[in-house]
């Protein structure tokens, strides 16, 4: 990009420039829309053919005051022609609403980065409450960045005058004018937003009407205005075959427990309570009912894993999500069903603690609590989420566990991957294997025994309403076989064993982890959840610039895939990036006795990409 | 008309387990674990369409002795158990059997959503007023200024009276019954079983260990016919060992009377009403308390409403009609798509 910099914009030549990918984000107040624009600004960019990871950023308060720093709500995108991991670290576009938009954003922004703002909104007041003593626009304090300070609102106004909305209504729409602009400087297509337009406005002509309108006035506004900078041109990138759609992590969530469903045949049921970063999962399968999904909105977190725990006895597939507090409520129906094997799938969906914490902030900090959270010997099996999409396939595979093994299984996912989108290849309905898990329906000749066990150590899943099962099953000690109440002590140490040895043993039945880079040496980076594409870009560049780096991504965390011991014993170091103070570490030091440094970051926000490379750098060269 | 002979009946018996009753000798809950088989056997439930689930306390060790299935749960969380259960199975006879500690208070808000729902499920509060199972601490029945261990200067809180809880949510069958009282109590179990929706039992139950006697007053054959009195649909309320006496509805109190005594005659009685819509009059007899009142046994409240568990399917169902049952290939590639060649 050029250094060109003036608030003059009138001067500056209109011209196409090719690049290779670019991030770009909005900002505005949390009542903006900022969230729908930088969604729609997603489908449109993968629809053309880009690659593409996203960022919102949201206040916890639906409404903090307009203008105020507290309320800012941004959105990042990062699109290109070639693979993208991340959000992108810094961004060469950042479309700020107002002044507390752009003051609260203007950090990330790369020197001589597109700057547009909606030079309206620039008013003494929104001034004072973002703390600005004079107008930034006029002071010369931006000559950094390329400024382009555009009168939105008012241009937004003339373009949806005359279809009889008031001031409110018309000012609504200036986020699809900013969202028209940003499509005419990134050549992007209109047409997914405005087919979003007519499916979401058919019953609201009017507003269908105003909201096209200002989308074609900003798109308009870049080709026509002479008051215009350059025009990016981001090719397609090269992406492998197939039929892709977009997903963001609490829907692909979504997607995944209903497709193991549909694929083990057991009708899926979702009991949850509405919580911060979780409850689009909740939304998401209501609305599916057409697949059979039962979802109960609980009276709290406990009665939705109890439910789940009932649906479970009586033969459903049992899952439960929500985020870390309430994964602290659920800890003991989990217990239940360690005790009683009923399978189960809890979703935590992580976020900043501890306590309320950050609500609307990611964080990894919650391994600990899904892998020892739980009042005695209690081993339950733990997986993570890479990204996005994986969540899709890491919530097949908690369910698929679950059913075949007859446990509890804990997925763990976080705000950035449940909020963030990118493209998603749909497998091919051959990818997906049935998950074949029949109910129990043999007496045995001397009688049901509930808790004899398959050679998975699984007990067998007879469900009420199959005559000459019945049985009773619950949180006391069980009998070895007959599961029938037993105090003796030692059943109990024999059971405790037992139940950990059959969640040790899924270590037979889980792919083994692949070393992206050479498989010994220098330094292994070791990462697990939804830190995987910062991860992975740092150390492929680190690599193309031959830094004797590898690197794993752990998905199953309890227990591990099999050959991780042998890998981490290939390395003279081990560096684990975390949003944590370092849990990862501390299981893998205690585990496989490795000398693992941490890289760890506890701000409420994902890795950048700069910042772990630095940090493998950095371990490269410790002694 | 004959049995079918491959269809032979079900005994009380059958529905016992093999396991050993280890509820202290002369509890209530035996009577009621028999009143609970005869129940059964009575409406010819098959055993493994029952379900009985359970919390912690005396009274949730029940599931254990039922030869049908069950689930012991964690404390208090029958109820939710139960629900997600019934909604998932809505052909099941599902029984929730709970206590005055498990129910109404670590329990207490599962209680109260399972009963505004309207889950077709039948929850049986055994109320002995007690902690039995930790040994003796104050339970939220207990009544006010009760030494317990855990209350040795007397209890300060005041008692919760579970069918006035229950009916404050609207409880589609709200009915009391007494563990020794055992015709009463197959009767009010049976009603309740047949009931379509949440049915409230709570059950007088003594626990002769840490609260021997305490529903004395109702259950002494000397005492309990001026402390009971016994709720008939399309009667009206009389009580007193001759019948003599009433209960009046005046001035929106509820009042004991005498007939015969100032001009008081049968037709002043309040006629009892189970169907009544307004659950207010009902919620008048649950407060009647021992000893300013007689206390109602019986069924106080009897209505019909559609059951959660029918309301969530018939949705599904609804849906499933109007677009077609979901295929994992309608899954995948629903929303918007796009090809890479």
């Amino acid at each position: 990009m050029t250094s060109t910099a003036s608030t003059d914009v009138a001067k500056i030549k209109k011209q196409i420039e090719e690049i290779t990918r670019a991030t770009v984000r909005f900002a505005g107040d949390s009542g903006d829309g900022m969230q729908l624009v930088g969604d729609q600004f997603t489908t449109s960019s993968v629809i053309f053919g880009n690659d593409v990871a996203t960022l919102p950023d949201y206040p916890a308060e639906i409404r903090a005051p307009a203008g105020s720093l507290a309320g800012v709500s941004g959105f990042q995108i990062h699109f290109g022609g070639t693979e993208i991991y991340t959000p992108g670290d810094k961004v060469d576009a950042l479309f700020a609403m107002n002044p507390a938009a752009m003051k609260v954003n203007l950090g990330d922004l790369e020197k001589g980065g597109l700057l547009v703002v909606n030079k309206d909104a620039f008013t003494k007041e929104n001034l004072e409450k973002a703390a600005y003593e004079s107008n930034p626009l006029e002071d010369g304090r931006l000559k950094e960045y390329k400024v382009l300070a555009i009168p939105i609102t008012t241009l937004n106004r003339e373009a949806v005058e005359g279809l009889g909305l008031d001031r409110k209504a018309m000012d609504r729409c200036k986020n699809f004018f900013t969202l028209g602009l940003a499509f005419w400087l990134y050549d992007r297509p209109l047409e997914p937003t405005l087919n979003w337009l007519q499916q979401k406005f058919a019953k609201k002509p009017d507003i269908l009407e105003a909201n096209t309108r200002s989308l074609k006035a900003g798109y308009h506004f870049g080709e026509t205005s002479e008051l215009i900078v350059n025009a990016y041109k981001v090719h397609k990138a090269k992406i492998a075959p197939g039929t892709y759609r977009k997903v963001n992590g609490n829907e692909a969530t979504a997607i995944g427990l209903i497709a193991a469903s549909l694929l083990s045949g057991k009708p899926l049921f979702y009991g949850s309570y509405p919580i911060t970063p979780a409850s689009d999962i909740l939304h998401y399968l209501s609305e599916k009912k057409e697949y059979g999904v039962i979802t109960f909105q609980a009276e709290d977190e406990i009665a939705a894993v109890c439910g789940a725990i009932g649906a479970a006895f009586g033969g459903a597939l049992g899952t439960t999500g929500t985020s870390g507090p309430g994964m602290a409520l659920k800890t003991e129906g989990i217990g239940l069903a360690v005790m009683t094997e009923l399978p189960l799938v809890i979703i935590n969906v992580q976020r900043g603690g501890p306590s309320t914490g950050l609500p609307t902030k990611t964080e990894q900090a919650d391994l600990f609590q899904a892998i020892l959270g739980r009042n005695g010997e209690c081993p339950v099996p733990v997986l993570a989420s890479a990204t996005p999409a994986d969540c899709f396939h890491m919530a097949v595979e908690a369910c698929r566990i679950a059913l075949q093994f007859m446990t509890p299984v804990i997925l763990l996912t976080d705000g950035y991957i449940a909020n963030g989108a990118e493209p998603w290849r749909i497998p091919a309905l051959e990818e997906l294997p049935p998950i074949d898990v029949p109910y129990w329906t043999q007496t045995g000749s001397n009688g049901f025994k509930p808790y004899l066990r398959n050679e998975r150590l699984a007990r067998p899943w007879a469900v009420p309403g199959t005559p000459g099962l019945e049985h009773r099953i619950g949180g006391l000690e069980k009998q070895h076989i007959t599961g029938n109440v037993s105090y003796d002590p030692q059943n109990h140490e024999y059971m405790v064993r037992l139940r950990d040895e059959k969640v040790n043993g899924i270590q037979e039945d889980i792919p083994l982890v692949e070393v992206n880079g050479g498989d010994s040496g220098e330094l292994l980076v070791v990462g697990w959840g939804g830190t995987y594409g910062a991860i992975m870009t740092a150390v492929e560049q680190l690599q193309e610039e031959n830094k004797p780096v590898s690197s794993i991504h752990l998905r199953y965390l309890n227990p591990f895939p099999k050959n991780l011991g042998s890998i981490l014993s290939r390395f003279k170091k081990i560096l684990v990036p975390e949003l944590n103070l370092g849990q990862l570490r501390y299981v893998l030091r205690s585990k496989y006795l490795v000398d693992a440094a941490g890289f760890n970051k506890v701000q409420g926000k994902p890795f950048q990409v700069n910042e772990i490379k630095q940090a493998i750098l950095d371990a490269l060269e410790a002694e | 008309m004959a049995v079918s002979p491959q269809i032979p009946q079900l005994t009380p018996k059958d529905y016992g387990s093999d396991q050993d009753v280890r509820w202290c000798p002369g509890c209530g809950d035996y009577s009621i674990l028999s009143q609970m088989k005869k129940t059964l056997a009575a409406l010819q439930i098959p055993r493994e369409k029952c379900v009985f689930v359970s919390g912690i306390g005396c009274s949730s060790r029940f599931p254990y002795y039922m030869n049908t299935y069950g689930f012991h749960s964690i404390h208090g969380r029958a109820p939710a158990v139960a629900t997600g259960l019934k909604i998932s199975r809505p052909e099941l006879s599902v029984w929730v059997a709970t206590g005055d500690g498990d129910g109404l208070s670590i329990g207490g808000n599962h209680l109260i959503h399972a009963i505004r729902r309207n889950v077709d499920i039948n929850i049986i509060l055994f109320n002995n007023r007690i902690y039995g199972l930790t040994k003796g601490q104050v339970s939220p029945t207990s009544e006010f200024g009760k030494k317990t261990k855990s209350t040795p200067w007397g209890s300060v809180d005041n008692p919760v009276r579970p069918l006035s809880l229950a009916l404050g949510v609207e409880a589609t069958f709200v009915a009391r019954s007494i563990d020794v009282h055992v015709k009463h109590l197959a009767e009010v179990l049976e009603a309740a079983a047949r009931h379509k929706g949440t049915s409230f039992v709570e059950i007088y139950q003594n626990c002769n260990i840490f609260n021997d006697g305490a529903y004395l007053y109702a259950t002494d054959r000397s005492l309990k016919f001026d402390n009971i009195i016994e709720l008939q649909h399309g009667q009206p309320l009389r009580f007193g060992k001759n019948n003599e006496k009433g209960i009046r509805f005046k001035d929106y109190h509820l009042e004991v009377v005498t007939i015969g005594e100032e001009g008081v005659t049968e037709d002043d009685l309040l006629v009892h009403n189970e169907e009544r819509e307004d659950p207010s009059l009902a919620f008048l007899l649950a407060n009647m308390s021992y000893p300013q009142f007689p206390e109602p046994i019986g069924i106080f409240r009897r209505v019909e409403r559609p059951s959660y568990e029918t309301l969530i399917q018939e949705q599904i169902q609804e849906v499933q009609q109007k677009q077609g049952k979901g295929t994992l290939e309608s899954l995948l590639y629903s929303g918007e798509t796009w090809t890479v060649e």
